[in-house]
């Protein structure tokens, strides 16, 4: 160890350099030559700032407080913990219900098939899927539009061709673009299934319009969406059973996969990083005593110089 | 000290020994780091599970 920080440091670290030490200290402490009303300046700044913060923040809670709307229960998820990825598993029955239930009404432009290699499907199989619908493509020669099957480049089909005709069938609400959802809502995954598995009678005081339902978890409690989710109301090609939470908890995992596909790569990233920078923390505290030993270990006296 | 005369002592093979050095380095502390995380998440990443879709 001694032999490599000579090779890279030179000889100068291994020599007791107190003073030197001494004065890069001195240097940086920027403090040092300011003048009392300037102290009591920055510690005046510095207490009004953090004040301004802590009450912003203190209102913000409260205001928050008043929202109509039951928060979403925290669940412990197959990729909940630091270490833990996707169950690849539950992504792949997850795709499956949002092709046979959330497609009818959601579009997920966002996301291509392709992406789906290596992470719930085969590459024979995520052609297969892209060649079952029709897509629009062109022009042609002539300038015409035309179908043709889907690739894997293509992104998940829509139901409605823009958003006015998505409004138009189904009452006025737009039915959102499901290839962000999690990201785009308070409470992620949870939010989601609480919101699917969430639907209830209307209580006592609220009245709901033609064509909503209500459900505690939205915003508001009325929602233009109906229960999707029922048991059986979507199949699994693993033959799992589909109970109404199963299903639900299978679309929501998938639907956190679509928001963040790097996840898995993501954890695995993190924590070598994290085992290297321990590494690196015990070299630098190591360092930072050597470089202090000699100051540490000496007892430094001033003595003014007596006048003549 | 053999360390130092043979590696260290000469730039040429002190600059080889750190290339070295991190390659393999780079490439154990990878194995290593991937061995544990496919431990801690057996059976739930792709690898696990394609076998069942490959024919």
């Amino acid at each position: 160890m001694a032999a490599c920080m000579r090779r890279i440091c030179g000889s100068g670290l291994l020599k007791s350099n107190h003073g030197i030490v001494l004065q890069q200290v001195n240097k940086f402490s920027s403090s040092s030559s300011w003048t009392r009303s300037q102290k009591a300046l920055c510690t005046t700044a510095g207490i009004l700032t953090g004040g301004a913060a802590a009450l912003w923040y203190t209102l913000d809670r409260s205001v928050q407080a008043a929202d109509l709307i039951l928060h979403p229960p925290e669940n412990h998820w197959p990729h909940s913990g630091l270490l833990s990825t996707f169950d690849h598993a539950s992504l792949r029955r997850g795709y499956e219900v949002y092709k046979q239930v959330c497609a009818a009404c959601h579009s997920m432009q966002y996301i291509r098939f392709r992406e789906l290699i290596g992470v719930t499907h085969t590459e024979d199989e995520v052609k297969a899927e892209a060649a079952e619908c029709m897509v629009e493509d062109g022009p042609d020669d002539a300038g015409n539009m035309f179908k043709r099957p889907g690739k894997p480049a293509d992104s998940f089909p829509s139901p409605y061709p823009n958003e006015n005709a998505a409004r138009a069938a189904n009452n006025g609400a737009y039915p959102p673009d499901l290839s962000y959802i999690t990201a785009a809502r308070h409470g992620g995954e949870d939010y989601v299934f609480a919101l699917l598995t969430g639907y209830s009678e209307a209580p006592a005081g609220v009245t709901l319009q033609e064509g909503q339902h209500y459900n505690p978890y939205f915003m508001g409690g009325a929602i233009g969406m109906a229960q999707a989710i029922y048991n059986e109301s979507a199949e699994f090609g693993d033959g799992t059973p589909a109970s109404a939470s199963q299903i639900a908890k299978d679309v929501s995992a998938f639907l956190r996969w679509c928001s963040e596909p790097e996840h898995d790569e993501r954890k695995k990233t993190g924590f070598k990083a994290l085992l290297m920078l321990t590494v690196f923390t015990a070299i630098s505290i190591y360092w930072k005593r050597h470089v202090w030993s000699s100051l540490k270990s000496e007892k430094i006296l001033y003595v003014p110089r007596k006048k003549l | 000290m053999a360390l130092f005369e043979v590696l260290f002592k000469r730039t040429s093979t002190f600059a080889l020994t750190v290339a070295v050095g991190a390659f393999v380095f780079e490439r154990s502390f990878d194995a290593l780091t991937t061995t544990i995380f496919d431990r801690i998440n057996e059976g739930k990443q792709w690898k696990d599970i394609k076998k069942n879709y490959e024919q």
